[in-house]
């Protein structure tokens, strides 16, 4: 017997105890993953209902961020795409290196294998040492791992072939160290990256970017949401910044796909036109707000509209 | 073989994997280009075939318009998608298509089971979902989803398919409606369809010539 019409209640309630209790506002999240998240937890937890959540998670704090964990954790991998990496040293580095200093926002960096690529790419074209990365992610246990960068041995064979694909000279190997199970990224390449928590749906702009990167999160966003994240991306950019989405996202459906053209169409890759300009930053003032100020404000005003 | 459907049918999913290449040919390349209803696509990819491949190789072979899905795509008759590589795809109550890159899901990704199951929630009793050759046993869950969600079933014969353990966890898994040899899978679908509300309003430019019971005929427009 289906049961698709109380579901469907159910998780409307579900989101509305999250987004009340905690902040967190999944309601315009594409459905049918959200969805299958949702059942799969269930299943993790021996729950049979949907509903029977609610009560849970809004007197126990752990188990809703166990819930958290599962509703936002994403697969990744090193130089993931590799096109994608070559297309960045071939239309965007050359730009890069005209700046005397660049900052790079990896907005959902999961557990920082890209963004440690990028850390890899900046070092091998000289950027590195006047590059500051900024790395967020909505899921607190991925930042973690991102933090360490450490990831399993097993991996690495995967790696170091999305590395020689994606132009890479140097044996993959000077980058980090390993032991029996793990590879370890190498202090070096984490000196210039600054991981914090950001939530995309809620959180605002906290910096002026050269470049943005954010491949695979808009995909689990419905349309409203897309533009939402899509028009931070706008005001989070310097004059003719440069925004990398994943392979199968676009800027196509949005409506400011008219304030960017594209550089790389296979690749995603996007630059704002000169005309664009961030409705955040005067004109030549590269602010940076706290990123631990701009995050979770909304959460907090959320909460207090109890 | 005589069909009597009545059912409205809006959609076509189908899952394969080792083998599925050519059978997914036999299938489409006998569809008509006016078939009205879209067709979904999940075949297991070998990594190492470039983008576009199976897309390029069946649009060549089919009188439809086939192409990846693409993510908040609105799903159209006329069109056959395949899934991505890579990629699972999912297909929201509003008919269009989203993405993720979710974890496998019995080492697949797509997973046919993904498609399947979101399939069934869209488009409940007004879905077909077809399994084809293959060697692992992805799809059969979906497969069962849709037929609880009051959708028609089609499993390929295991007898005729290239690979059959797929086909033969989808008839352990749930009560199918028809199981068939590849090349009778077709007629199936199009009697299926023949009812289909889009075909009448695709047709209605014509005329149609009824038998007057006295004799002579009229013709009425539609």
């Amino acid at each position: 017997m289906r049961k698709t019409g109380t579901e469907n209640l159910e998780i409307s309630l579900l989101l509305d105890a999250i987004l009340k209790q905690y902040g967190y506002d999944f309601r315009n999240y594409s459905q049918a993953s959200f969805k299958r998240r949702i059942k799969a937890f269930l299943n993790k937890k021996g729950v049979d209902l949907i509903s029977e959540l609610i009560p849970r998670l809004i007197h126990d704090k752990k188990f809703f961020e166990s819930l958290l964990h599962t509703l936002t954790i994403t697969v990744t991998e090193m130089f993931r795409d590799p096109p994608v990496y070559k297309a960045i040293r071939e239309h965007i580095v050359p730009v890069l290196r005209t700046y005397p200093f660049i900052r790079i926002w990896h907005a959902g960096c999961a557990t920082g294998e890209e963004v440690y690529s990028m850390a890899i790419l900046l070092e091998q074209e000289g950027l590195y040492e006047r590059s500051q990365i900024y790395a967020t992610d909505i899921n607190s246990d991925s930042l973690d791992t991102a933090k360490h960068g450490t990831y399993p041995i097993s991996a690495i064979k995967k790696y170091t072939s999305n590395y020689h694909n994606a132009g890479g000279d140097k044996p993959l190997s000077e980058y980090y160290h390993s032991d029996s199970n793990s590879i370890i990224m190498s202090s070096d390449l984490k000196k210039n990256i600054l991981f914090s928590p950001h939530n995309l749906v809620t959180d605002s702009v906290f910096g002026e970017m050269h470049l943005i990167i954010c491949r695979n999160v808009l995909i689990y966003f419905n349309r409203t949401l897309q533009d939402r994240v899509l028009n931070l991306f706008c005001d989070s950019l310097v004059r003719k910044g440069f925004l990398c989405l994943g392979d199968k996202e676009s800027l196509r459906f949005s409506n400011i796909a008219d304030k960017f053209v594209t550089v790389g169409s296979r690749e995603k890759l996007y630059q704002t036109k000169p005309s664009t300009r961030s409705s955040h930053f005067e004109a030549g003032a590269g602010a940076i707000l706290s990123i631990h100020e701009t995050a979770g404000v909304n959460r907090r005003k959320s909460r207090s509209t109890q | 073989m005589n069909y009597n459907f009545t059912s409205n049918y809006q959609a076509i999913v189908i899952g394969a994997s080792a083998g599925g290449m050519d059978a997914l040919r036999v299938i489409l390349s006998s569809m008509p280009n006016d078939f009205p209803v879209p067709v979904i696509i999940v075949q297991h990819l070998s990594p190492d075939k470039p983008d576009h491949y199976l897309a390029e190789y069946l649009n060549n072979r089919c009188n439809l318009n086939v192409k990846e899905a693409d993510e908040k795509e609105s799903i159209e008759a006329g069109n056959v998608y395949i899934a991505p590589a890579a990629y699972h795809l999912l297909v929201e109550t509003d008919r269009s298509f989203s993405l993720s890159v979710n974890d496998k899901i019995r080492f697949c990704r797509p997973s046919i089971d993904v498609l399947f199951e979101s399939a069934a929630e869209a488009y409940s009793t007004e879905l077909i979902g077809i399994i084809l050759t293959g060697a692992n046993s992805d799809g059969a869950e979906g497969l069962k989803t849709i037929k609880e969600s009051g959708g028609l079933t089609v499993v390929q014969d295991p007898e005729t398919a290239e690979s059959n353990s797929m086909p033969r966890s989808a008839i352990e898994a749930c009560d199918v409606d028809h199981i068939l040899p590849l090349n009778e899978i077709p007629g199936l679908l199009l009697a299926a369809t023949m009812n289909n509300q889009n075909r009448l309003t695709t047709v209605s430019r014509g005329s149609i010539r009824h038998a007057n019971p006295e004799g002579g005929s009229d013709e009425d427009q539609i």
